[in-house]
């Protein structure tokens, strides 16, 4: 067997086992299995392409050095980070990701051009323009999940005309260079309007809206893996590409469907940026404020409780606390299921991660469908660093921007305690109606705070 | 560079269109609970850039996309090696009281 043939069938092998990854990744039991195909299917990648004999790769010292420093960053990256910092560390992969295509676009560029035929020009261009764009945006989705920048929406006027301008540079210098692949000024005014669109793409983001947006810039890393795959004529590359780019863009309709929103409301809307207009509206109204000891009093009888997590408590890092909390009622014989909205937090997934982390079986996770009927028989609901996800203007209030919002319905429970630092309003700068409810009960705080304090009282109360 | 042929171009176009469908019900089917760790799972499968890089780099063609390329091996392994293992970290938290860990193979 040749080792151009050997090459294919193990190329082959990898793209299957890329498949498998994925389906297998579908159901929590088989997920593992599913993460080893992967790895062995990248493994495969690497050693069919270093197959001696086909490509004739020297440069071997190059390859090994940039791999180890690679492991070096990667493998402390993955043991030592908290788990409350998976959406940074996945905007910076993403970022990763990002770069290492739009690099591979311009070496490849740079070694051929101007010999370069049409349709693997404009494959070229479009892996650059997406790499680029991924690479800042992702940097910057980055730098915000992180807060070294704010998570506020950068808002500033004209700006959609200035990101839409800047797109519009880059597809056209893509163009102008697959017409005129031997003009080497369109490169780099390609490479910096994908630079720059990628900023300008982010800068108008908010902090709630950032699980869409990973979402939306894992589609395009995908799609630069694929677009390179028809540079190098390799449907491994399509095949893996391709699946990022539809396991993005899934996930981020889903991300728009839970918010009732459009991608373009999304990306071009710069929600949140409407404080002051939305609390000026009518009277002052006021809130029932409750003690710790108040709410374990109500807690005492209680034979059903509903969590509501939000981003709230991932910031306070409550997830200990509150499973905590959970084993001592559950002691005492009282259900307990945690609500999860498929936008709370800042990334797909993100509550489910942060309760799996402290220990919190995953049967008592219940999605919005499933958990929504059960309210109207719950006890109490806890809203733990929740907001917008739980504001009943969803449903009510035409004139609200959350209206048609598919929320979890708290406030149909027999009552409700709301834990907050302050009164505050949530991402989207609207006032919440479920704080002022009758069967509402605020108990101001840290989140971690209240929940270890309410743990403590009943331990006392048990003893 | 060499030309491809018009049936490698359909070819690969063919193959692009059906695993994006392929992948469009798959990922339609993976329980939410596990939307993290698929992205993280996809982001280090987005790491196959690195055969474009490892060609880049091998060949050594300048000293300039040699350089270029090296810095791509460097960013695509970052996201392998540490892609997979964050999911395998991730995934070995996803736990049911009956059931213990989630197991790889049955």
């Amino acid at each position: 067997m040749s080792a151009l043939n050997a090459q294919h069938y193990v190329y082959l092998v990898g793209a299957a086992l890329f498949v498998l990854s994925i389906k297998w990744m579908g159901q929590v039991r088989t997920s593992r299995k599913g993460n080893w195909a992967g790895s062995l299917a990248m493994v495969l990648a690497v050693a069919g392409t270093l197959l001696p004999g086909h490509y004739g790769l020297s440069a071997y010292g190059w390859i090994v050095g940039a791999v180890l420093i690679g492991a070096v960053i990667g493998i402390p990256m993955a043991l030592i980070m908290p788990m409350t910092a998976v959406p940074q560390r996945t905007a910076l992969s993403h970022a990763f990701g990002g770069l290492a295509a739009g690099l591979v676009g311009t070496a490849e560029y740079l070694e051929f051009a101007p010999n370069i035929p049409r349709f693997v020009m404009g494959a070229l261009a479009a892996e650059m323009l997406l790499g680029y764009l991924t690479f800042t945006g992702s940097l910057l989705a980055f730098a915000k999940l992180q807060e070294i920048v704010s998570t506020k929406p950068i808002i500033y006027p004209g700006r959609n005309a200035v990101s839409m301008g800047t797109l519009i540079v880059a597809i056209v210098s893509a163009i102008y260079m697959t017409i005129n692949p031997g003009h080497e000024v369109a490169l780099y005014v390609l490479m910096a309007a994908s630079l720059g669109f990628g900023l300008f793409l982010v800068m108008p983001i908010g902090g709630a809206d950032m699980p869409t947006v990973i979402a939306i810039l894992n589609s395009y890393a995908g799609l630069s893996a694929a677009a390179m795959g028809f540079v190098l004529n390799n449907k491994l590359l399509i095949i893996a590409g391709a699946l990022d780019g539809s396991s993005g863009l899934i996930l981020s309709i889903i991300m728009c469907k839970a918010m009732n929103r459009s991608f373009a409301n999304v990306l071009f809307g710069g929600m949140g940026q409407t404080i002051a207009k939305a609390g000026d509206a009518g009277p002052a109204r006021e809130v029932k404020a409750y003690t710790v000891e108040d709410a374990v009093t109500m807690l005492e009888d209680a034979r059903l409780v509903i969590v509501v997590p939000g981003y709230g408590m991932a910031v306070a890092q409550a997830q200990h606390a509150v499973k905590e909390l959970a084993t001592v009622l559950m002691a005492r014989g009282c259900d307990v299921k945690f609500a999860i909205h498929p936008v709370a937090g800042r990334m797909p997934g993100h509550m489910n991660v942060l309760l799996a982390e402290a220990d919190v079986s995953y049967d008592q996770l219940l999605e919005l469908e499933h958990v929504n009927p059960l309210f109207p028989e719950a006890d109490m609901a806890i809203v733990l660093g929740a907001n917008d996800v739980v504001n009943p203007a969803a449903r009510t209030k035409v004139d609200s921007p959350l209206y048609g919002m598919p929320i979890l319905d708290v406030d149909k429970a027999r009552s409700v305690m709301v834990i907050k630092r302050s009164m505050n309003t949530g991402f989207a700068g609207i006032d919440n109606d479920l704080f002022y409810l009758d069967n509402t009960m605020m108990v101001f705080g840290d989140a971690k705070k209240v929940m270890t304090e309410i743990v403590a009282d009943f331990k006392r109360i048990n003893a | 560079m060499h030309e491809l042929s018009q049936s490698d171009i359909v070819e690969n176009l063919f193959v692009f269109v059906l695993a994006s469908f392929l992948g469009l019900e798959l990922i339609r089917g993976v329980s939410r609970l596990l939307h993290t760790p698929l992205m993280s799972l996809t982001n280090a499968i987005s790491s196959i850039a690195i055969v474009g890089s490892l060609l880049i780099t091998g060949r050594g063609m300048s000293h300039t996309t040699t350089l270029l390329g090296a810095l791509a091996i460097t960013c695509s392994s970052i996201n392998a090696i540490g892609g997979f293992m964050i999911t395998e970290r991730i995934l070995r938290m996803f736990k049911r009281k009956d059931e213990g860990t989630a197991r790889g193979g049955h």
